[in-house]
């Protein structure tokens, strides 16, 4: 009773479209009904012989296809399957899909005349003989996307976009590098047409255009030949003049599309660049602050201030670090944010190299995007309230954009009126006494060796090199400025004539000290 | 005279053609004129082409229910609910059954929850027969046509066969004194017993607000290829795989699990409707039952749908072009998706991305509350309207009987 019972409940947890077993079970009577329960035990336990040889699940109702007597089972093989899948494995006898019709038939007859093609009941898992991505399907699928993408742009993105100038102040310093290099990879990502107009103080050098040469972008390299001051104050007044000087030459050139300002120690987002193609003629988006405070006690120090003055001043609209446009509720422009500097009164950055916070100016020019229709002399529909650029006079003290314009009211707030900071602003330079290897190429190469803490020579103690600080950075000409301590230059000196002309050319070279020092003191010891 | 009055009226005529034909051959604009087989009829509007009375049907058959379980309104088979309440205020109600094109009985026979959340149809059948006794005793419109213009809204896995394993819902079969009713359904599969010549195919319930509140905006790039988020085996009551969606869904994860072009898993992630949105395909396969409110979910977030679903009857069929939205995949041929789906031609797929920009297509795929034109429950209706008028031998002779009212398992004459 209980085999049947079991018999039962595992036909019933598998399917119940086999009706055939039960009508046979239930023909038989009562007598037969051991038998067949002592049968299917035997047929289990083979079952389980088989399945452990075969290393995966063996069905015993393909016994049962193979004695059925039922005419109506059709059995053909599905479309290839692995019956060597390891996780989820295949029935064998998971062959077909007409697997009852002949109940379901009866039963359907009677409502419709026709039998469905699709039928109920366990059907094979197809698996196609190599089931890893094709490659040429995957490319064909980028290029279908590619295309998606290109659509959605069209119809979503811009209509026309217009192109990109950017003007950037450079020099050559020590963190140029990193700076230009970041704005060179923004930029080399922007998706539309691209000028990049790069102004050096101190004259257009080889440096700043091995550098950007490597974008692959259409630059316009500009020299002026002033050299960049030492304070910041000076600095952005340069910076003024520099930006003014690319501004006349892309009147001159005519060049047209969006004026955006990419200060090389900036960093900018690609949204900025989608922004920046809604300005009709002059724009302005919001800056985000970073004034970096070199010294953490002094950081601290202006944090605690910080936060008292919120404490005292409860509407404080530029706690936050951003500079950007104010805008009423109907976003319509009424003001600018400024970065609020007084935490900073007194503690702020004068020389280029101090370690106090680097303060930015009321307005930044990065703030601003303009159309570049607005320098030239003649273009149609130029609004009114744009000074002729021409007729700018530098002296008067052109601090920012809005000094181009006769009426600052009509700027075009941009980035949802301000609420998107789109750019960040940034400003760390290095100290004034440090030197780089030009175009950072060490040449020739580096020959300082540092002694490793575990030497072959146990008796010895190692000594580890003494370096001063000034032993670090490598200056121009390629000459290694090496100071050793003076007992280890005494023994060089003893130690390796051979080295002489070597040694013309450069300093003496730090070696190893304790091979050094071991062969001086056994050269003592002899002595 | 007359010779130069019919050349004017050809003229118009002709003119009239041609910029109907120019206005669908647009490419301007980013979405297309969805045409169906039975016409341009999505944005119809049934308001004066038909009218429905609802039975007054004792609470205990509606709103009873819906206290007991307030968790039915927010489940896929809500559509009954909200027609009710759709129709109770809707122009097309009429409170004189005299003048009735179409009755509608409120009963809320998917409403049994299980604590998961699942339907039990067990007491369906009995809830369906007693409800129709009702009528039939207390107004005579039923016996007149032994409810051939009444329609019921059935939303559960088969339909009005009602029970959730196809086998034994295919072995009960449509209630029998349903024979000769509309039936609004989600269940939709050719040549199967549980779809009725005439029914009218719904999608599932979906919620709107909760996928409005999802939408990013239109401008993000679609870069998932194809996108699922599903079982592939229901461990629980499949434990082999084979039986679960005819083994279809067990070959999408064998065949395309480590293929980085589909997207494809059981987790649930927050961003879901997110996701959808960046898809170019969504994969709405069968699960137990060939329907699924991902179809609903794709139309909404413009994911081209690839059904896998054999002989599926997918929702207002005869409204909505669905080969031209969507793409369908035999089962057989789940193996090779990812050659069926790199080949469709890119115009293709952009054609396909533009009808499912469509506003009315999205609408019509949507239950929403308060009801706004051109959604599922004026879809609904327009169907209804379609079916209209009733043929004359729909009407019976008194005294004439066509439906066997002690049909069906002895269960189901039991009172409910």
């Amino acid at each position: 009773m209980k085999l049947s019972a079991l018999h039962q409940s595992y036909l019933n947890r598998r399917s119940n479209s086999f009706r055939s077993p039960t009508s046979v079970d239930s023909s038989v009577d009562g007598s037969g009904k051991s038998l067949i329960a002592v049968f299917w035990l035997i047929l289990h336990c083979l079952c389980c012989l088989i399945s452990l040889v075969l290393g995966f699940r063996f069905s015993r109702l393909v016994f049962f296809f193979l004695f059925s007597t039922s005419s109506t089972t059709n059995l053909y093989s599905s479309a290839p399957f692995r019956p060597d899948l390891p996780v989820k494995h295949l029935d064998v006898h998971t062959l077909g899909r007409r697997l009852d019709p002949g109940a379901n038939n009866l039963t359907v007859a009677a409502a419709t005349a026709k039998s469905s093609r699709v039928v109920v009941g366990r059907h094979g898992i197809r698996i196609r003989p190599w089931p890893h991505p094709n490659p040429v399907e995957v490319m064909k699928a980028h290029q279908i996307i590619e295309r998606v993408q290109n659509e959605q742009k069209t119809v979503f993105g811009m209509k026309t976009s217009k192109m990109v100038i950017a003007v950037t102040p450079t020099y050559v310093r020590t963190f140029q590098a990193l700076h230009l290099t970041g704005v060179m990879h923004s930029l080399m990502l922007v998706p539309y047409d691209l000028v990049w107009v790069v102004v050096e103080a101190g004259g257009a050098t080889n440096e700043t255009a091995s550098i950007i040469a490597k974008s692959g972008l259409r630059t316009i390299h500009l020299g002026v030949d002033q050299r960049m001051p030492n304070t910041w104050e000076d600095r952005s007044k340069l910076e003024v003049f520099m930006r003014l000087q690319a501004l006349r030459v892309v009147k001159e050139e005519k060049l047209d599309g969006i004026v955006m300002f990419a200060d090389d120690s900036n960093m900018h987002s690609m949204e900025f660049f989608d922004e920046i193609q809604n300005v009709k003629w002059f724009g302005t988006v919001s800056v985000g602050i970073l004034a970096h405070s070199g010294n953490a006690e002094e950081m601290v120090m202006s944090m605690d201030k910080r936060k008292e003055m919120e404490k005292e001043a409860e509407e404080d609209s530029s706690s936050l670090p951003v500079q950007g446009p104010a805008c009423n509720s109907t976003d319509q422009l009424i003001g600018w944010h400024i970065f609020n500097t007084l935490p900073y009164a007194g503690k702020s950055a004068v020389y280029i190299d101090d370690v106090a916070a680097v303060l930015p100016q009321k307005l930044e020019w990065s703030g601003f995007v303009l159309n570049s229709r607005l320098l030239w002399e003649e273009a149609e529909n130029k609004p009114e309230w744009v000074k002729d650029f021409g007729s700018l006079n530098e002296n008067e003290g052109v601090e920012s954009p809005l000094s181009l314009l006769k009426d600052p009211s009509m700027v075009e707030p941009l980035g949802s009126c301000g609420r998107q900071v789109l750019l960040w602003w940034l400003r760390v330079e290095a100290r004034a006494d440090s030197k780089f290897p030009p175009g950072w190429i060490i040449d020739p190469p580096l020959e300082i060796t540092v002694a490793a803490k575990r030497t072959p020579w146990p008796d010895v103690p190692p000594e580890p090199p003494t370096k001063t600080k000034d032993q670090m950075p490598l200056s121009h000409g390629g000459k290694t400025v090496v100071v050793i301590p003076k007992q280890q230059q005494h023994s060089t000196k003893i130690r390796k004539p051979k080295r002489r002309s070597k040694r013309n050319k450069h300093e003496p070279k730090l070696t190893d000290t304790t091979q050094v020092s071991s062969s001086s003191s056994k050269r003592q010891e002899r002595n | 005279m007359k010779l130069s009055s019919l050349v004017l009226i050809f003229i118009v005529c002709n003119l009239t053609f041609s910029t109907i034909s120019a206005f669908r051959l647009s490419r301007s604009q980013p979405t297309e004129r969805i045409s169906g087989s039975a016409g341009d009829v999505l944005e119809d509007d049934p308001v004066g082409r038909l009218k429905v009375f609802v039975y007054e049907l004792p609470s205990k058959y509606n709103k009873k229910i819906l206290q007991k379980d307030p968790r039915c309104l927010n489940h896929m088979f809500a559509a009954e609910i909200y027609m009710q309440r759709f129709l109770l205020s809707s122009p097309v109600r009429t409170l004189n059954p005299e003048e009735a094109d179409w009755f509608y009985v409120p009963v809320y026979t998917t409403c049994d929850l299980t604590p998961n959340g699942l339907p039990l149809p067990f007491k369906s059948p009995r809830m369906m027969r007693s409800a129709i006794q009702l009528i039939a005793s207390n107004w005579p419109y039923w016996n007149r046509t032994e409810g051939a213009d009444h329609f019921f809204v059935v939303p559960h896995d088969f339909g009005a066969c009602f029970h959730y394993q196809e086998e034994k819902a295919i072995g009960r079969g449509i209630l029998t004194l349903l024979q000769r009713a509309t039936l609004v359904q989600t269940f939709g599969q050719r040549n199967h017993v549980c779809l009725k010549e005439g029914s009218i195919t719904v999608p599932p319930y979906a919620p709107p607000q909760k996928m409005q509140s999802h939408l990013i905006p239109e401008k993000t790039p679609r870069s998932i290829f194809v996108y699922f988020r599903g079982l592939f085996y229901d461990v629980g009551n499949d434990p082999e795989g084979g039986y679960y969606a005819r083994g279809a869904r067990a070959a999408v994860w064998e065949n395309f699990k480590d293929n980085p072009l589909f997207d494809i898993s059981t987790e649930h992630p927050t961003t879901y409707y997110e996701d959808m949105q960046r898809a170019i395909f969504c994969l709405c396969p069968l699960g137990w039952a060939p329907w699924s409110p991902r179809l609903v979910e794709a139309v909404i977030f413009g994911c081209i749908p690839v059904i896998i679903a054999d002989d599926i009857v997918l929702p207002f069929a005869d409204a909505i072009p669905w080969e031209d939205i969507g793409v369908f995949v035999d089962e057989k041929d789940v193996p090779y998706l990812d050659t069926i789906l790199t080949s469709i031609p890119p115009e293709v797929i952009l054609r396909k991305q533009r009808l499912l920009a469509n506003p009315s297509m999205k609408q019509a795929m949507l239950f929403p509350q308060p009801a706004q034109p051109g959604d599922a429950f004026h879809q609904v209706l327009n169907g209804l309207a379609r079916k209209l008028p009733h043929e004359r031998s729909v009407y019976l002779r008194p005294g004439e009987k066509l439906l066997n009212w002690t049909a069906g398992p002895v269960a189901d004459l039991k009172p409910w």
